[in-house]
């Protein structure tokens, strides 16, 4: 606010000087040079006429010489005013309309309207610090569940997408460094509806100190980081970063999950993925055998690690090893874009390669000379740039690791639907089987889509109807509520994974579990199971007949005698 | 020496000695009040206004708004003085007078605490 008055102000300082120093002077002229009234008697203007004339004169040259005829010495003067006014009239609104398209004008004004926003809020936002092509997708995925984000990037161009990017809610966006503090603070860090801190710029240091920052000014926020190196992720734990989100070490994980139990991993990218989307296929990368890696950079590391840990036979290739240093036991020399690198990594014993560089084009060009050479081989592929979205199709890896989307992905699944995190992560202890049970559950469950995950807590006002059952001590089941309303005998088309009651916490819990005030389910299934246990549990004629099997009578005179009828 | 300081110092002080010199006077004798000096009041404490634009300290905010005060009492003395040269027709009576001085002695008041703010700046400036 203070800004924009005072820039005005200080730019308009001059020229308002000089239009006041024309005025005053022209009216003392015309007050004091003698003129004629319509008799021919002498007359000198008021200040009152001398202001008014000055007024009109600059502006509409031609009005007239009032109230009575000008003598020639009162028309030399007034020919001077003219040009000294009209001088001073657009030396005015010259800088006016130069202000209006300064840069710095605009940001001001642009800054404060966005910080007047923010101020507005009333619902609980995320603040995306980066707008590249992780932003994005979290933009749009939170957006579609109706959580509220506000965006702070560097590039203005980035800002301009957005307001061109078709978002559900609208999302204020501040083009500014995010490590500035002043920055973060305008974009609702101290706010008291700020849930969240989300640092994803390409930027490992920005990211450290958009974490400080956070930290620091509102430490009851959530802070999530993206992070590239394992010093930084250090550094951001040291002061308890909630999240760290390292895109190699998770896909390492990923890909030791998929080694070991592959159901597991294929129920974890069903659960994940963008619903809406086809089911993904499931992966059995080969556990025996010989693997080669292209590339040892942060993300060779991490998969070689990996590898090692499951006693799996690995060479690298990389063409730079002095830059990135290598394993113990040595590197083939050579990018591996070329056949004799490939040979000498042994491709003709390889079971899998994984093309790792940070190069599109030699990530392709690796994964087609090796599938040239050999034909039954496992292709993980990096994939650094979305555009590239279309070549990695085609080329047709088992495994593509695009870092901004796995970023993405779990951001999303963190800040959207926390429980399901959980639930991811209390599934990691489980059995392969059990795993495999659940998939071909959910396989039946909907058709090739990803299904939708919905988190229902049983302690809100809107769930008013099983909140009044059970503070009435009535008994209602998990199995209850997902039945069809119109059909008791046929369940609706969804799953109970996880169910938090008091602490305790129970994977896919039983039809016959009763449920308790507090408790918090999370589901899998399809818009329309959700959208019929939402009615269930608002709506307690309904919850009453799924309890009961048949319409109680509701009013009072029914109620009294409507037994009675029935006999 | 600050050019800056003495431009402003100086359309301050003159504002208030501008100010006083048409203030003083029998109050409803138009002979003791000209309406040049209530003109050259009237631009000057408009300058003196403009020249505090964009200060952003505190002292900068109050002698702005002290100036504000002067130039609204001064204009409302200047409009009273054209209603009854030129609309009312009834001339400048007496009391018309009387209340076109004291007006612009409300002006005064204003510039006098300007002057006063002036002073203190200059007091407290340790340099």
């Amino acid at each position: 606010m203070d800004n924009i008055v005072f820039l005005i102000l200080r730019r308009m300082r001059r020229p308002l000087l000089t239009l006041v120093l024309v005025y005053a002077v022209s009216i003392l002229g015309l007050v004091l040079i003698p003129g004629q009234d319509a008799q021919g008697q002498p007359w000198h203007m008021s200040f009152f006429h001398a202001f008014y004339f000055v007024s009109f004169m600059s502006t509409t040259i031609g009005f007239g010489e009032v109230p009575y005829e000008f003598t020639d010495a009162q028309r030399v003067w007034v020919t001077i005013c003219i040009y000294l006014s009209v001088v001073a009239w657009l030396y005015a609104i010259g800088t006016i309309l130069s202000l209006l398209q300064d840069k710095t004008f605009q940001h001001a004004i642009r800054e404060r309207r966005f910080a007047q926003r923010i101020r507005r809020m009333r619902e609980p936002f995320y603040i995306l610090c980066g707008y590249g092509e992780t932003g994005r997708e979290l933009a749009r995925a939170l957006t579609e569940r109706g959580q509220h984000v506000v965006v702070v990037d560097l590039n203005e161009d980035k800002i301009n997408l957005l307001k061109l990017q078709n978002l559900r809610d609208y999302v204020p966006a501040l083009h500014a460094n995010a490590r500035t503090p002043r920055y973060l603070m305008e974009a609702g860090l101290g706010h008291p509806q700020c849930a969240g801190v989300v640092a994803l710029t390409n930027n490992n240091e920005v990211n450290l100190k958009i974490a400080i920052t956070a930290k620091l000014l509102n430490p009851d926020v959530t802070v999530i980081c993206r992070a590239d190196s394992h010093e930084i992720e250090a550094n951001m734990a040291s002061f308890g970063t909630d999240y760290i989100i390292d895109p190699f070490d998770t896909f390492a994980k990923y890909l030791s999950t998929a080694l070991q139990t592959p159901g597991l991993y294929l129920l974890q990218r069903w659960l994940t993925s963008r619903p809406g989307t086809l089911l993904p296929e499931p992966v059995y990368p080969p556990t025996r055998g010989h693997w080669i890696i292209g590339g040892y950079g942060r993300f060779g590391k991490a998969v070689f690690e990996r590898l090692k840990k499951e006693d799996i036979s690995v060479t690298v290739m990389e063409a730079t090893p002095e830059k990135t240093g290598e394993p113990r036991q040595g590197v083939v020399k050579g990018r591996g874009t070329e056949e004799e690198t490939l040979l000498e990594a042994d491709i003709q014993q390889a079971v899998g390669i994984v093309a790792g560089t940070d190069n599109d084009a030699n990530n392709l060009s690796i994964v087609m000379t090796a599938r040239a050479m050999t034909n039954k081989l496992f292709v993980i592929a990096r994939q650094n740039y979305r555009e590239n979205d279309t070549l990695f199709q085609a080329v047709g890896a088992d495994m593509v690791m695009h870092p901004s989307a796995i970023v993405a992905e779990k951001i999303r699944v963190l800040l959207a639907t926390p429980m399901l995190y959980e639930f991811m992560s209390l599934a990691a202890y489980q059995e392969e089987n059990w795993a495999c049970e659940l998939v071909s559950r959910i396989a039946g469950l909907v058709d090739h889509r990803v299904p939708l995950i919905q988190e229902f807590c049983i302690q809100q006002s809107r769930h008013c109807a099983i909140e009044y059952m059970l503070e009435r001590g009535k008994v209602v089941r998990l199995g209850d509520i997902m039945r069809e309303p119109g059909n008791l005998e046929r369940p609706l088309n969804s799953i109970a994974l996880l169910r938090i009651s008091r602490n305790s916490r129970e994977l896919l819990p039983a039809d016959d579990t009763e449920l308790l005030l507090g408790d918090k389910l999370l589901f899998c299934g399809t818009r329309h199971a959700f959208s019929t246990m939402e009615w269930i549990l608002c709506h307690g004629p309904t919850l009453e007949y799924m309890l009961t099997g048949e319409d109680q009578p509701r009013s009072w005179l029914w109620r009294k005698y409507g037994k009675r009828f029935k006999r | 020496m600050n050019p800056e300081k003495v431009v402003f110092g100086f359309f301050i002080v003159l504002s208030l000695t501008l100010n006083f010199g048409f203030f003083v006077g029998e109050i409803d004798d138009p002979v003791h009040h000209n309406v040049y000096e209530l003109f050259a009041v009237l631009v000057v404490n408009i300058i003196a206004t403009l020249l505090k634009f964009g200060d952003r300290s505190q002292q900068g905010a109050i002698l702005l708004s002290t100036s504000l005060v002067a130039v609204l009492q001064l204009v409302a003395a200047a409009i009273l003085w054209m209603w009854v040269e030129h609309i009312s027709g009834s001339g400048l009576t007496p009391s018309a007078m009387a209340s076109i001085v004291s007006l612009s002695g409300g002006a005064m008041l204003a510039n006098i605490i300007s002057v006063v703010l002036l002073i203190i700046e200059t007091v407290m400036l340790r340099r």
